[in-house]
């Protein structure tokens, strides 16, 4: 959410909002690239600020994960809240940035120019943090804090400073959401990052918490799942087809589809 | 028989007192609190009787001299102020139950509020595809029940979830109610909501209508009542093998079950009981409005109440009413006053508030501002326990 | 009493000397053999091969014994034998993997944990599980709730049977509390009794269950030499109130002194059963305990 509106913020200030025409190739790319920067700067700087503010101060104090629950809660609230404030609770329209072509058509299957483009860009991301996870020193810092953090520790690795990795990261992903949010469904509110979050959250969930590639399964299960869903039962009971979707595999199958790396969905 | 003790393991519970004011208030209070409880039992009777009586007569606090008119709100009639804080109070209570005695973190909590005031909305307003047009008395203990059910649906699949995967699954529940009432235009009608729901019964000598449209002195009553009601049952639980049962599972569920508990029984409970009472603030709620939509249970409703029961205390009752108090109190209290920058109401800042105010609570005091003589929820550093587990 | 001496390991056979480790072939019971019938009518815990896998760890082995009503029963072996995970499985934690634990005659796995206790198994556990921020009387209280009937409504709307109860409940935990020898501390928290009192206030709340079989995890550990002597008597005055104990333990004077018949785990599978004097001597457990060396003399 902080990402879409820094987004459109910036594209804003340099002179596209909702209302102006499709600007050129060459315009709409240095214009997605700078969105893309401001939004996962915004983005990854609120989550560094959220984790420092917020949970830092639990961690040191041993707080059992309730707590870290409703602190998150809680910050989620303010955060969404200011921006509310600050915009009336109305939305903020975004220029179109990407015309509503197609790039290919079979049949009656239109794929557009947008579509290949978020695509392509989440494809991206996920490599990128695939191999930067298993792949990368910083990475194995990541697993081994995940795994065993007194362990991790006692191996020179610096907690604090892997966990602010991580939410900085997180805060990266969020923010290149963010922008293909704005270019696909053209408009920020102060609460569209939380259906969202549940939806994330569900995603991770399916697939199995702590499994990285399960994620990626879970996110494209759960995005074919609610577009099903949609076009069964009407678009606006998408993210109840979601949440049904979470409690089942929290019921019958709470390892995930790719099983857990980490942490368990039963007491 | 002689035993060689060991020195404890743990030091006794009093922490050590600094000096200067808050020590002395600590202690104040700490004698304060053994003075209430050596009382003999009519004793605190007594005392209960003089708080109610109190409260009674807070619609008339603006009379007191001098600091009355500073205590009342100016930017709402400060009699509305009072009626919404007692069905604050009464969600605060009933969240209370479910997170704070039976430790099941609901995060959607203004579900069963919301069911509470659709079933009497469905069963008595003009608008709905019923056509029922019972009474508000009637449709009432319809309203409990289905609320009840609910919160078995609702607890009943999530009952062997880890704490933070339960607390998502019950803000998904709120949020399907929201996106129900917002898809279903005949049945639950969205933002069009309900018209035209009565008021409870009664009238004075004179025939003039109790619960009219102008005083919302006859509510607030009502709602002080309702308030005593779950306030006198939550502690008839609590002194009983129920309150046990709970307390058992949330310090220790594995060892508690060991032990004979029927863990599944009692938590079921907690979720129903819970939900019984937010449907009764949601009950309460319509007999007061003549008009109600969807917009009014919104997740950030879920929170306040949350925060509420976090800020006043979790797993106590004087806790939950006095969070639930200061989480309206306060909001309307400041209305009329807007910010320098955007020019909004503060009213407009409470989520803002208090969800700073979660923040900051959790990291300085996650007991709240009222601690349980059980330490609730386990929030606080957990270094020191009985034995590692 | 004489501890294990290095000399019966002079009574090895020749298969067994040079092996550093434990006899890795499926063994039945080495001593009496005890009859294990398919249902044995004076057994009131019967383990029927039962075997408890996790993942690719085997904790249990095919063990398979019995206990008789009314006796002490030590189950004891090195760390990581098996001995807790068996308690786990008797009272429900766990589900064997192959096999069947009998009560009374009837099957227990499958049952939930609560439902087991009502079938009149109880236990203390290793490291203690107390409800910490209760009194020593409450958490008594608790397992003493085991039996009773009062509901939800019946508490609620402080039906007599509630009353009733309560007051039962009371007295009943008093006296436990009393039997154990921790009266005094009655109204205390848990968390704030000494650490021996913490071990018979677990042992008084697992008694408040009314059980038929009562199992103790380690229940002398961290005492010293005369708390263990209080500890033993206290279990003599246990079984004579009629109550049937299983006990792990790793002080081998307080399992010889207490114990009517032992069995010894090691890597999950039983490897001796018996009177305390005879598996004392038995090479495979002092083995198990001491370890071989590389070549017996």
């Amino acid at each position: 959410m902080v990402g879409t509106f820094a987004a459109i913020g910036v594209w804003g200030v340099l002179g596209y909002n909702n209302n102006s025409a499709t600007p050129g190739f060459w315009s709409a790319v240095g214009l997605i690239l700078i969105g893309l920067v401001v939004a996962v700067v915004a983005s990854g700087t609120t989550a560094l600020i959220v984790e420092l503010v917020a949970y830092r101060p639990l961690r040191r104090r041993n707080a059992p994960p309730l707590a870290f629950l409703i602190t998150a809660i809680g910050a989620s609230l303010v955060i969404s809240e200011t921006f509310g404030v600050f915009t009336h609770r109305n939305q903020v329209g975004a220029p179109r940035l990407v015309p509503p072509k197609d790039l290919l058509v079979f049949g009656n299957t239109h794929i557009r120019i947008l579509d290949v483009l978020i695509i392509g860009l989440a494809l991206v991301m996920m490599f990128g943090l695939d191999r930067f996870v298993n792949q990368t020193r910083m990475g194995r810092g990541i697993r081994a804090v995940a795994q065993s953090p007194d362990n991790a520790a006692l191996m020179g690795v610096n907690k604090n400073r892997v966990i602010s990795l991580v939410f900085l990261i997180g805060g990266l992903m969020a923010g290149v959401a963010a922008v293909m949010y704005a270019l696909k469904v053209g408009n920020a509110r102060y609460d569209s990052g939380f259906t969202l979050g549940i939806e994330a959250f569900t995603a991770a969930v399916l697939g199995g918490i702590g499994n990285l590639r399960g994620a990626l399964l879970g996110g494209l299960t759960l995005g074919l799942a609610e577009n099903y869903g949609g076009e069964l039962f009407g678009t606006q009971w998408q993210t109840v087809v979601a949440f049904i979707l979470l409690v089942l595999v929290l019921m019958f199958r709470p390892t995930g589809i790719l099983g857990e790396a980490l942490g368990r969905a039963r007491a | 028989m002689t035993t060689i003790d060991k020195p404890p393991v743990e030091t006794p519970t009093a922490p050590a007192t600094p000096q200067g004011p808050l020590g002395r208030f600590r202690q104040f209070t700490g004698s304060a609190r053994r003075w209430w409880k050596d009382l003999p039992w009519w004793g605190r009777l007594i005392g209960n009787v003089v708080i109610f009586g109190l409260a009674a007569l807070l619609p008339y606090a603006g009379q007191i001299p001098l600091i009355g008119p500073q205590i009342i709100t100016t930017g709402i009639d400060w009699n509305s102020s009072l009626f919404v804080m007692t069905y604050y109070v009464l969600l605060a209570l009933g969240l209370n139950v479910v997170v704070g005695y039976a430790g099941m973190l609901d995060l959607g909590y203004v579900g069963f509020f919301a069911i509470g005031a659709y079933t009497v909305a469905l069963f008595t307003s003009s608008d709905s595809l019923f056509h029922m047009q019972w009474s508000w008395l009637a449709a009432v203990p319809f309203g409990f029940v289905i609320s009840m059910i609910f919160g078995v649906i609702l607890g009943w699949p999530t009952l062997r979830l880890r704490g933070d995967y339960l607390a998502i699954v019950t803000l998904g529940f709120a949020e399907i109610i929201r996106i129900t009432a917002n898809s279903t235009p005949n049945f639950l009608r969205g933002d069009r909501g309900f018209g035209s729901l009565p008021h409870p019964p009664g009238s004075w000598s004179d025939g003039t209508k109790i619960f009219g449209v102008r005083d919302a002195k006859p509510y607030f009553w009502l709602g002080l009542v309702a308030i005593v009601l779950v306030i006198l049952a939550v502690r008839n639980l609590d002194r009983s093998r129920v309150g046990r049962s709970w307390l058992a599972i949330r310090e220790d569920e594995e060892a508690a079950e060991i032990m004979g508990v029927r863990t599944v029984k009692y938590k079921l409970w907690a979720f129903a009981i819970g939900a019984l009472v937010g449907g009764l603030g949601g009950v309460i709620f319509v007999g007061y409005q003549g008009f109600m939509n969807s917009s009014t249970f919104v997740l950030q409703f879920s929170i306040l109440v949350l925060a509420a029961v976090v800020l006043g205390g979790s797993g106590n009752i004087p806790g939950a009413i006095l969070g639930g108090a200061l989480i309206t109190y306060i909001p309307d209290r400041l209305r009329g006053i807007s910010d320098p920058i955007t020019h909004t109401d503060l009213y407009q800042w409470r989520f803002v508030l208090f969800g700073l105010l979660i923040i900051i609570v959790m990291i300085f005091r996650p007991q709240g501002l009222i601690p349980s003589r059980r330490r609730a929820m386990e929030l606080k550093d957990r270094a020191r326990e009985v034995a590692p587990q | 009493m004489s501890e294990p001496h290095i000399e019966s390991l002079q009574w090895e056979d020749a298969a067994n000397t040079g092996r550093v480790d434990a006899p890795a072939g499926t063994g039945p019971a080495i001593g009496p053999p005890t009859p294990h019938d398919p249902v044995d009518p004076n057994a009131l815990l019967q383990i029927d091969n039962v075997t408890l896998r996790f993942g690719g760890v085997v904790a249990l082995d095919d063990v398979s014994f019995s206990l008789r009503r009314g006796e002490i029963f030590g189950l004891i072996g090195p760390n990581g034998a098996g001995k807790t995970t068996c308690f786990n499985a008797m009272t429900g934690v766990y589900r064997p993997t192959f096999g069947q634990i009998l009560f009374n005659g009837a099957p227990i796995s499958g049952r939930k944990k609560h439902e087991i206790t009502r079938m009149g198994i109880a236990r203390t556990f290793q490291n203690i599980r107390l409800f910490p921020e209760m009194t020593a009387l409450e958490n008594v209280m608790v397992g003493v709730d085991a039996h009773h009937h009062t509901s939800v409504v019946g508490a609620l709307f402080r039906l007599p049977r509630h009353w009733r109860e309560e007051r039962e409940g009371r007295e009943r935990a008093m006296a436990l509390l009393e039997f154990v020898g921790i009266g005094h501390r009655a109204n205390d928290t848990a968390r704030n009794l000494a650490y021996g009192e913490q071990r018979r206030l677990e042992i008084a709340r697992a008694l408040g269950t009314n059980p038929t079989l009562l199992c103790l995890d380690e229940p002398a550990a961290g005492f010293n030499p005369a708390e263990k002597d209080s500890l033993l008597a206290l279990i003599r005055r246990i079984r004579d109130e009629g109550v049937t104990i299983l006990l792990i333990e790793h002080d081998m004077r307080l399992v010889m002194g207490v114990c009517d018949r032992i069995v010894v785990l090691e890597f999950g599978r039983k490897i001796a059963e018996g009177a305390p004097a005879v598996v004392r001597q038995d090479p495979k457990v002092i083995a198990a305990y001491l370890g071989v060396p590389a070549d017996a003399a």
